[in-house]
């Protein structure tokens, strides 16, 4: 990253190093790129990924320490406090986590714009029905118990 | 002249796999793996939530064969994810990016992931 002040010219191009940068003092300034999102895909999903690494371990281990997945077994782990917590958070992380994820992969392999805008709004809509049906079923069954 | 003795360039169907690129591929495939995985587990939350009969076909679902098969690919698919996640947040470090690196820790998520998922389903026995 350039970090020395830039010359500013009369045409609104801008003198970087003695080499005139064809990008705009704005544009520069904001940092956004030309995908219009700068790092922000990119950070949220290393926040979300660590989240997960930590969460998915606790979920793992619940999983496999669980006397058994029987109807009051599993709802004893899902309505207990500390449990409910935990999932909802885990809900919450994976859905965003996996809506970047898929954003990407459709980015990649669907050519067709039209295909493509369709396929990301659906991606985005079935994280949020899947996210919100994860937090009734938990809030239910931790209120309700 | 013989055209059959000229070298090809290399394409992804006439040249050996790096083991990095196995890895890479995986790490995309796991992930659209737990996506999908993501439903069966929103899908097990709100079974419960919806009461005795209808979780009682849930687990109807998921105790099959298929539903076995699936439950064992979503725990390697979660340990291979994992493992290969913190490499590549090692490699957000800068860390780790020569060839020789990367190769190994390539072989290192790959032994890490089986062991983990052995591990798992020896602690769930």
């Amino acid at each position: 990253m350039v970090r020395h002040c830039g010359v500013y010219r009369a045409h609104g191009s801008i003198l970087v190093g003695g080499v005139m940068s064809l990008r705009s003092p704005l544009g520069r300034v904001l940092g956004l790129g030309t995908a219009k999102d700068g790092t922000s895909h990119w950070w949220g999903q290393r926040v979300s990924g660590i989240a997960l690494a930590v969460l998915g371990l606790w979920f793992a281990w619940s999983l496999a320490t669980l006397s058994g997945f029987s109807y009051p077994e599993a709802v004893a782990f899902i309505s207990q406090p500390v449990n409910a917590l935990l999932l909802l958070l885990l809900s919450i992380t994976m859905a965003w986590h996996s809506y970047l994820g898929v954003q990407v992969v459709i980015e990649d392999y669907v050519h067709s714009h039209g295909l493509k805008i369709a396929s990301l709004l659906l991606s985005r809509y079935a994280h949020v029905v899947l996210a919100a049906a994860a937090i009734f079923a938990i809030l239910k069954l931790g209120i309700g118990a | 002249m013989n055209n059959h003795d000229r070298p090809l360039s290399p394409h992804i169907s006439i040249y050996r796999w790096p083991v990095t690129m196995v890895t890479s591929i995986l790490h995309r495939a796991t992930g659209i793996a737990m996506a999908a995985g993501f439903i069966v587990l929103v899908g097990w939350l709100f079974d419960a939530a919806s009461g005795p009969e209808v979780y009682a076909k849930f687990l109807g679902v998921m105790n099959s064969t298929l539903g076995w098969i699936l439950l064992v690919g979503w725990s390697y698919a979660f340990f291979y994810h994992l493992s290969n996640g913190i490499r590549h947040l090692v490699w957000d470090t800068g860390r780790g990016l020569e060839k020789e690196q990367a190769t190994a820790s390539a072989w290192f998520v790959i032994v890490a992931s089986i062991v983990l998922t052995a591990a798992f389903w020896w602690v769930a026995s």
